[in-house]
């Protein structure tokens, strides 16, 4: 799957997460910026798990020790990229 | 205003089967939490749990009973035989009709939603036993025990996720205390470790896939256990005149609602609970000796909890000792306040402090005594038992020392 499409989709979970249009979520927001709290985030994680058939490692309890970069949404495509070339090859 | 006092305890869960195996445990500090075994328990990231293991319901049971008991039922009907049988207590005539029963639980018969979910849907078959709704309902546990025990008077189940044990006994002492009842069966039970129990906490993602260490830092999640504790609530006039021994005196409760987040916990909805339990057992921060905690062992509950009695007892908190046994019997949920209150009245009438076990390193946020690893001898008279539940309702229960 190539990124620009990885990117178009988690812009997509984000952005139904945040109550936006697509076109106003941009990759260097965090997520706190777009208004998604702690359950936002899990939800997003599972559509992201839904969305690309991968598994996402993430533990609520520490967030910032996952493997997962959570940071921007720029990061999370990044991750996501990541965990598909590892995990769907 | 009556007074309220505990005759009787039982208990089964991932540690022991009765109260001493339980208090042995607990003085050892020993883990009830090992790889869960159940259908396809390989489906599943989160392989551990506080499992009561070897446990054969034919040993306890007769066929038409298992037919209708689920597991959470079977817990109840266990743990309410060793209390009701150390209370001393025969249920007729009019005591039966002034004694009621009322237990807490949050997941029903769960095992039994699961086998017959995987039955039809799964498995495509449209028939399922005839007796699955009286076996599930939420309310199985509490009726079978009234049934056991011809138990006729106010009855009834409370759900309020984990703090659903701690909701019912604080209804179970707030009836003797009005006079509604005379004695009160009460405690709560749970047995969510099964495949659909466990698949649903995952998607949380707060379950820790190692080990439960509640206050320590590095700490990663809960674990979940099962099993019951009931106990036999009873006014302490009606208790003295027939010679009871009294176990403890449950002096106070409190209850709030956070009104602010469905999961994440408040640190004022707690502080309400904790000063409001020991405005109405008259305790001050300096009385209370021990404080069972919620200690779940995720981030959130453990600091909020910590900020939450750090409030209350102002300098008095460096000197209270709070401690979650969840480490070892893992979170019950709606059974979990009264599997705790077993380490409540160890501390009472043994002057035995439980441990937090698992722990490894202070987390700044957490820094009262938590006693870690080891239990610890202290003679305490008042104590405390937080639960602080999902949807934000807080239950604490204060105890003292039999008067």
């Amino acid at each position: 799957m190539a990124k620009d499409d990885i990117a178009a989709r988690i812009v997509e979970i984000v952005a139904e997460q945040a109550v936006l249009e697509p076109g106003d979520v941009k990759l260097d927001q965090t997520l706190a910026d777009l208004g998604i709290d702690s359950l936002g985030l899990v939800e997003a994680i599972f559509a992201i798990e839904e969305s690309f058939d991968i598994s996402v490692p993430f533990n609520a309890n520490e967030p910032s020790e996952s493997d997962f970069d959570i940071s921007s949404v720029g990061a999370i495509v990044a991750a996501v990229s990541g965990l598909v070339t590892d995990q769907k090859g | 205003m009556r007074r309220v006092v505990i005759t009787g305890a039982g208990t089964v869960n991932a540690l022991a089967m009765d109260v001493a195996g339980t208090i042995a445990a607990m003085k050892a500090g020993r883990s009830g939490i090992g790889p869960l075994a159940f259908q396809d328990v390989d489906r599943l990231t989160v392989r551990i749990g506080a499992q009561i293991k070897g446990y054969a319901p034919e040993a306890h049971f007769n066929r038409q009973q298992i037919a209708l008991f689920d597991r959470f039922t079977q817990f109840a009907l266990l743990a309410a035989r060793e209390a009701i049988g150390q209370a001393g207590l025969a249920f007729s005539g009019a005591l039966a009709d002034r004694s009621g029963v009322v237990l807490g639980n949050s997941g029903g018969g769960l095992g039994t939603l699961d086998d017959n979910y995987r039955t039809v849907y799964a498995e495509g078959k449209n028939r399922v036993h005839p007796f699955v709704v009286p076996k599930l309902m939420n309310n199985a546990a509490a009726s079978q025990v009234s049934m056991a025990w011809n138990l006729r008077g106010p009855s009834f189940t409370v759900a309020s996720a984990c703090a659903s044990s701690n909701h019912a006994m604080g209804q179970a002492m707030a009836m003797i205390r009005s006079g509604l009842a005379e004695v009160m069966v009460t405690g709560g039970s749970e047995a969510m470790l099964c495949f659909g129990g466990i698949k649903a906490w995952e998607g949380l993602r707060v379950m820790s896939k190692d080990g439960c260490r509640p206050f320590s830092l590095g700490r990663n999640g809960m674990v979940q256990g099962e099993g019951a504790a009931i106990f036999v609530f009873e006014d302490y006039d009606h208790a003295r005149a027939r010679g009871a021994e009294i176990l403890a005196e449950v002096a106070g409760f409190s209850m709030t609602a956070d009104a602010s987040d469905i999961v994440m916990p408040s640190r004022q909805g707690a502080a309400r609970a904790i000063a409001g339990a020991m405005r109405d057992a008259r305790l001050n921060p300096s009385d209370v000796g021990y404080i069972n905690a919620h200690g779940t062992g995720t981030a959130a509950n453990d600091k909020t909890e910590c900020a939450a009695v750090a409030d209350v007892f102002g300098p008095d908190a460096d000197q209270v000792m709070i401690s979650s046994t969840k480490s070892m019997h893992g979170h019950v949920i709606g059974g979990t306040g009264a599997v705790e209150l077993i380490a409540v009245l160890m501390a009472l009438r043994e002057g035995v402090i439980a441990p937090t076990i698992g722990y490894e390193e202070p987390d700044p946020e957490c820094s009262l005594d938590v006693v870690p690893n080891e239990a610890r001898e202290a003679a305490v008279t008042a104590v405390l038992s937080n639960a602080f539940a999902f949807g934000g309702l807080n239950a604490v229960l204060a105890l003292t020392k039999a008067p």
